[in-house]
């Protein structure tokens, strides 16, 4: 017991240390438009990183258009009359930056990684695409399949990102994580470019961004230099989103997918709030504490239990999105080992979630969940990118960046009592979804129904 | 406090403007063990790699050895086992890995740097590393467990494909088996294989130590004379046989039900320290290795829309490792962009990069010099790769220097010289034959 009290003091220690230099090297700025710009100083190495947020995602999206978001992400990169077609990215290469994208449920972000004296650059093409973009038909009719081609590498010729889909869209009805981030490819099949140019007006637009700098810069200079860029863009209204809270669940729901494929896989969505929209605060972090119960690690329960135990699993494991925007889910998948079954690993995991509603974690187990939260964040910080993206996230979901540093402290305080209300609260058989692959050895097997036999 | 915290800065600035190359520091432990050391005062953590030429090129006929074998060392020691060892990491925070390539193994150990912490993820990464107990309990599981992965590959295109790749362009070479195995071989192995394997390789003598992080250099050297003293010395692995330098160019379509085709076109490239490696490095960035400006990208994806990836790249080992060019597209146009990538290619070897090409390509490399040791994790990367290729210390410092003087006819003499398309394989895998 006195190692688990020496050691837990030292994470104390180095967690408010943590959060006292994130509390010191962070700032913020908002200009008149509406755009918030946060800067972060991490003076580690002559790089800086400058990502641009947009408070849009799938999420955003309503039946019909899915995937809009980001086809327009992937759209952004094709030019504006200063910088027309290639020469955006072609710009960014001469300085031997580092840039991409990426598009979420809760929102669209790009970034650019590079050596510290070139930012400038970031903010000019930054700032002119957020306004001008030019959405041409040639280049969206080859982009469209190239997020087809997307789709299928990830989703359709990948049986377990199936499985995955199909949870989402069986556990959500009303609430916009229903449908996949890369689109149904119907939608994609129909998706206009008038669609995009109606999506890129609405959502594009100073006050609907977040400029996210993190490296070696002084604040004041990135402020004057993004006032510059940014400052003087018009801002448009935003026409807020309808909110689209879930339709009561009263009993658990399942889904099988057949596909092709050699290995069975077992997903259980349980539906649970997230820190923007929980009710106790307190709760969001039992939740993440759980999770580490379940799966920090190998020391944690699913592969304790389950994967050396019981051998049950060849793997385990259980996750949760805090700063998700909207409510989400607890998932837990597992791929069963040989000779058990889905149904087999099922059973073992209800009976992990019991254990959690019955009885308190102990002390040292909790102890040692904390210990690896506390050094993840630790060694978080040996990424820039990484830190750039936790504020840019927190500031999307309009929770704010300032919640990062009470992230340890509120994990630090978490109890075993807490993580028992939270388990008998949430991990209960009305909120859940049980979504399972079915392999198939050959095509033959595959059957279609016969509606949709017909749309082909 | 926040004096001290300034003082740390002003200095950091003064280091930065000059953009240098983190400073190398190394010895050789009283065991001829080889550490090479940078201080990284700024976050309190540590991270340490070993490297040890024990990569599945070292499986022999038991494909899946060396795999096996790291993926078990956490699985026991002296009294540990497998939960109690992982408790000892996770108690403090401390995360351990073990991975393993065609050409090497890399073990290593992320802390926190404090001294009590660190002491505990250290003793046990130390008793891990060096008296791995095997437990028989274990070595079932995972053998299962490794039965699984490869059931797993199988049901992915991709690969598949690279598979065939590997087996088309080494035959019977050991870098043609795939590190996971197979699954006879993975059957065949028994716990005595897996302890003469470590008994052999995990060794003084096959060992280089890379350390990185909030750590002086006494500490360091104590650490790496606590882990070398640790190792048995046993002796350098011979050599293994050079590839076949040339194997007959070979067109393999595997069908698989799925709506893409994977293709991977290549053939044998260079080793490290190859005098080609830096024109051949940077001629690649024009090809296919330098993202949205490659010409590869702008044929397949910007123009025609083929595929969401499309790349190629130079893979050095200690010997000759692939050229690979990779990308995936709808069954039905494999045959399309795999004839646009080799027209690409071909079109590069006679025609060079443009001088455009090359000045974009070298501001690109040179620009982002600074963001490839931007971290931790990725200067810990170049000191392994230092270390165990035996490349100059100066690497980093000279890298620049060394892409700074290529021309457009090194490039052209070169690639013409090292590519030859009639040497190429083509692998396709996805769809049926009528495709």
């Amino acid at each position: 017991m006195k190692v688990i009290k020496i050691t837990t003091l030292l994470l104390c220690l180095v967690a408010s240390s943590l959060a006292y230099s994130n509390a010191a090297n962070t700032h913020e700025k908002i200009f008149d438009n509406g755009m918030k710009v946060v800067v972060k100083e991490d003076h580690r190495a002559p790089v800086v990183i400058s990502q641009v947020w947009y408070r849009v995602g799938s999420a955003q999206e309503h039946s019909g258009i899915t995937g809009v978001s980001h086809v327009l992400e992937h759209m952004m990169f094709k030019g504006t009359e200063k910088y027309p077609s290639g020469t955006f990215s072609s710009t960014l290469a001469e300085i031997g930056a580092r840039d991409n994208a990426f598009t979420g449920r809760d929102y669209t972000s790009y970034y650019q990684l590079m050596e510290k004296s070139k930012l400038e650059v970031s903010f000019e093409l930054e700032s002119d695409r957020m306004l001008n973009l030019i959405l041409s038909t040639d280049d969206f009719a080859s982009e469209l399949e190239v997020v087809k081609e997307e789709r299928r590498l990830r989703t359709d010729d990948n049986p377990n990102a199936l499985v995955y889909e199909q949870l989402y869209a069986t556990a959500f009805l009303n609430n916009p994580y229903h449908h996949p981030i890369i689109g149904w490819m119907n939608d994609l099949d129909n998706l206009t470019l008038e669609d995009l140019r109606e999506w890129y007006k609405r959502w594009y637009t100073p006050n609907n961004a977040t400029l996210v700098v993190v490296g070696d810069v002084r604040p004041k200079a990135v402020f004057a230099l993004a006032e510059e860029y940014f400052a003087g863009l018009e801002s448009r209204p935003v026409k807020a989103s309808k909110p689209r809270s879930e339709h009561p669940q009263t009993g658990t729901r399942r889904v099988t997918v057949k596909a092709i494929a050699k290995l069975p896989y077992l997903m259980l969505g349980y539906k649970v709030p997230s820190l923007a929209t929980a009710e106790h605060d307190w709760e969001p972090y039992a939740l993440s504490v759980l999770a580490g119960v379940l799966d920090g690690g190998r020391s944690a329960r699913l592969s304790k239990r389950l994967v050396r135990e019981k051998e049950l699993v060849a793997s385990a494991g259980s996750g949760y999105n805090i700063y998700a925007r909207y409510p989400t889910l607890f998932l837990f998948d597992a791929t069963p080992a040989a000779a058990h079954s889905v149904a087999e690993v099922e059973q073992a995991l209800y009976t992990e979630i019991n254990d959690l509603q019955e009885n308190l974690v102990d002390e040292k187990e909790l102890a040692r969940v904390k210990a690896q939260v506390i050094a993840s964040e630790v060694y978080q910080q040996d990424s820039v990118q990484r830190q750039a993206t936790v504020i840019g996230i927190l500031e999307t979901v309009g929770l704010g960046w300032q919640v990062m540093n009470e992230y340890s402290t509120r994990i630090n305080a978490v109890t075993a009592e807490q993580i028992q209300q939270v388990a008998r609260k949430y991990l209960v058989d009305q909120g859940l979804t049980v979504a399972k692959l079915e392999p198939l050895a050959n095509e033959s097997q595959v059957a279609v129904s016969p509606e949709q036999q017909k749309s082909h | 406090m926040i004096n001290k915290y300034f003082a740390i800065c002003v200095c950091l600035a003064l280091v930065n403007t000059a953009f240098a190359s983190p400073k190398i520091e190394q010895w050789h432990a009283e065991n001829g063990v080889r550490t090479l050391f940078v201080a990284a005062p700024e976050l309190p953590m540590l991270d340490i790699a070993l490297t040890f030429d024990a990569g599945s090129g070292r499986d022999a006929e038991l494909a899946g050895l060396s795999q096996l074998t790291h993926s078990l060392l956490n699985t026991g020691s002296g009294k540990l086992d497998a939960d109690a060892i992982a408790e000892k990491f996770e108690d403090v925070g401390a995360q351990f890995s073990a991975s393993v390539n065609l050409d090497q193994s890399s073990v290593s150990l992320r802390s926190l740097s404090d001294a009590k912490l660190l002491n505990q993820a250290l003793s046990t990464f130390i008793m891990v590393l060096t008296q791995p107990s095997f437990p028989k309990k274990d070595f079932a599981r995972l053998k299962n467990q490794a039965l699984i992965a490869i059931k797993d590959e199988e049901q992915r295109p991709g690969d598949i494909a690279s598979k065939a790749f590997y087996k088309a362009v080494y035959g019977d070479h050991p870098y043609s088996q795939p590190t996971l195995g197979y699954q006879d071989t993975i059957q065949k192995i028994t716990i005595e294989d897996v302890k003469r394997f470590h008994q052999q390789y995990f060794v003084s003598e096959n060992a280089i130590i890379a350390i990185v992080g909030g750590i002086d250099t006494e500490k360091a050297k104590q650490i790496s004379k606590q882990i070398a003293s640790s190792l048995t010395t046993g002796k350098k692995p011979s050599p293994i046989a050079e590839p076949k330098a040339q194997l007959p160019a070979e067109d393999i379509f595997i069908p698989y039900p799925s709506q893409q085709a994977h293709v991977y076109i290549g053939q044998l490239g260079i080793r490290r320290g190859d005098p080609d490696y830096f024109i051949l490095y940077t001629g690649n960035h024009v090809l296919g290795g330098g993202g949205f400006t490659s010409r590869l990208m702008k044929e397949v994806r910007v123009k025609r829309g083929l595929s969401y990836s499309v790349y190629s790249y130079f893979f050095p080992m200690q010997l000759n490792g692939p050229f690979v060019l990779g990308l995936q597209t709808r069954v039905d146009q494999a045959q399309q962009a795999a004839n646009v990538s080799l027209e690409t290619v071909e079109n590069f070897i006679t025609e060079s990069a443009t001088k455009e090409e090359l000045t974009l390509a070298k501001n690109n490399i040179i620009g982002g010099f600074p963001l490839r040791i931007d971290n931790n994790r990725d200067i810990l990367g170049y000191l392994s790769l230092i270390g165990y290729y035996n490349l100059p210390l100066n690497y980093l410092n000279t890298f620049t220097d060394n892409i700074a003087m290529i021309t457009q006819k090194d490039i052209s003499d070169t690639f013409s010289r090292r590519l030859k398309l009639n040497n190429m394989v083509k692998i396709i895998v996805g769809g049926s034959e009528k495709e």
